[in-house]
């Protein structure tokens, strides 16, 4: 069996599953939507609380930044006080910020598109849920009981799978929001402790760590020549 | 014939199409066995396209659909958990 027809028979098995339920198929287009209506809503909810990890990320960074500035400023100081040791120190903690500050931000621009996409798609589907409203007053209104159920049926079942449609596409947009939201919350608590570590993250490979200390050790001794270049100069101009 | 592509709308697709449907159906499956998300990527796009260029119907239109298609996004995990979520009975 392949893919296609499994899907087809998993879906159909999920419609009539739904249309036999009810006695009245008035009563399941009626629950169908209300379904669909609170469930949208948790989708919403959902990327509202994306929206806010990603706020307290964005603060996190902000931190990091004033701290880096701090970093500035004391090798600066320093420089000037003749004490290139501590300067180097300073330059040291301002280059594992960095680091630690183009991770935060890409995690940052991701969250951003992913939660652009769920805002979108889920618009996309309120839509939709809009006009079932629509569709299933007019069936409803088509609908009395005395009627035989076969003159319903064609626009009954395609409405039906019209409905089961959105459903998991709901679905699917609520599992994807649920991981965004897990994936948000973890880069949360994590650049909480960042500002307490000291020294770049670590890639998980050892190789790359110490390549990294390496270019961070240049990036170092770079900016701290060019702090001394600047001072010097200051120094001549006063 | 008419095909529905999940989160997308239905397309009324002529008998010759089905038949290179269901033989790309079977390349997709085994794509999943073999877990090579390049080729399933490729061949159920493919699969999409051809259901794509049949007729779109109206969305107010409400008929019943002959196959149903994932979601064009689907992607290989989904279409495994797919599997493993609804065992043949």
């Amino acid at each position: 069996m392949g893919l296609i027809s499994r899907v087809s028979t998993i879906f159909k098995a999920k419609v009539n599953n739904v249309l036999d339920k009810a006695e009245d198929p008035r009563e399941t287009l009626e629950y169908s939507y209300q379904k669909q209506v609170e469930q949208l809503q948790n989708v919403r909810r959902g990327v509202a609380e994306v929206v806010t990890s990603k706020k307290r990320i964005e603060l996190q960074l902000n931190r990091l930044e004033q701290s880096a500035h701090q970093y500035d400023e004391d090798a600066r100081d320093a420089v000037k006080a003749g004490r290139d040791d501590l300067a180097q120190q300073a330059l040291n903690s301002k280059q594992a910020l960095m680091s630690q500050m183009d991770g935060l931000s890409t995690q940052i621009n991701d969250l951003a598109r992913e939660e652009q996409r769920l805002t979108e798609l889920q618009q996309k589907l309120t839509t939709k849920v809009e006009t079932f409203r629509t569709q299933k007053e007019v069936i409803k209104a088509q609908y009395s009981a005395a009627q035989a159920q076969v003159k319903i049926g064609e626009a009954f079942s395609g409405l039906g799978e019209d409905m089961a449609d959105v459903h998991m596409a709901i679905q699917r947009a609520q599992d994807k929001t649920q991981s965004l939201q897990a994936r948000a919350q973890a880069i949360d608590e994590l650049s909480g402790t960042m500002a307490l570590d000291s020294g770049p993250m670590s890639t998980g490979d050892a190789v790359r760590d110490e390549l990294n200390r390496i270019k961070a050790q240049s990036g170092v001794s770079d900016e701290l020549a060019r702090l001394k270049a600047e001072v010097a100069k200051e120094d001549t101009s006063s | 014939m008419i095909i529905r592509i999940l989160s997308e709308g239905q397309y009324d697709v002529d008998g010759d199409t089905l038949e290179r449907i269901n033989m790309l159906d079977e390349e997709v499956m085994r794509a999943i066995e073999r877990n090579d998300e390049t080729i399933f990527n490729q061949r159920f796009h493919e699969v999409v396209e051809l259901v794509r260029s049949g007729t779109a119907l109206e969305h107010h239109q409400l008929s019943e659909s002959d196959l149903i298609l994932p979601a064009p996004d689907t992607t290989l995990s989904e279409a495994k958990k797919l599997f493993s979520e609804h065992p043949i009975d």
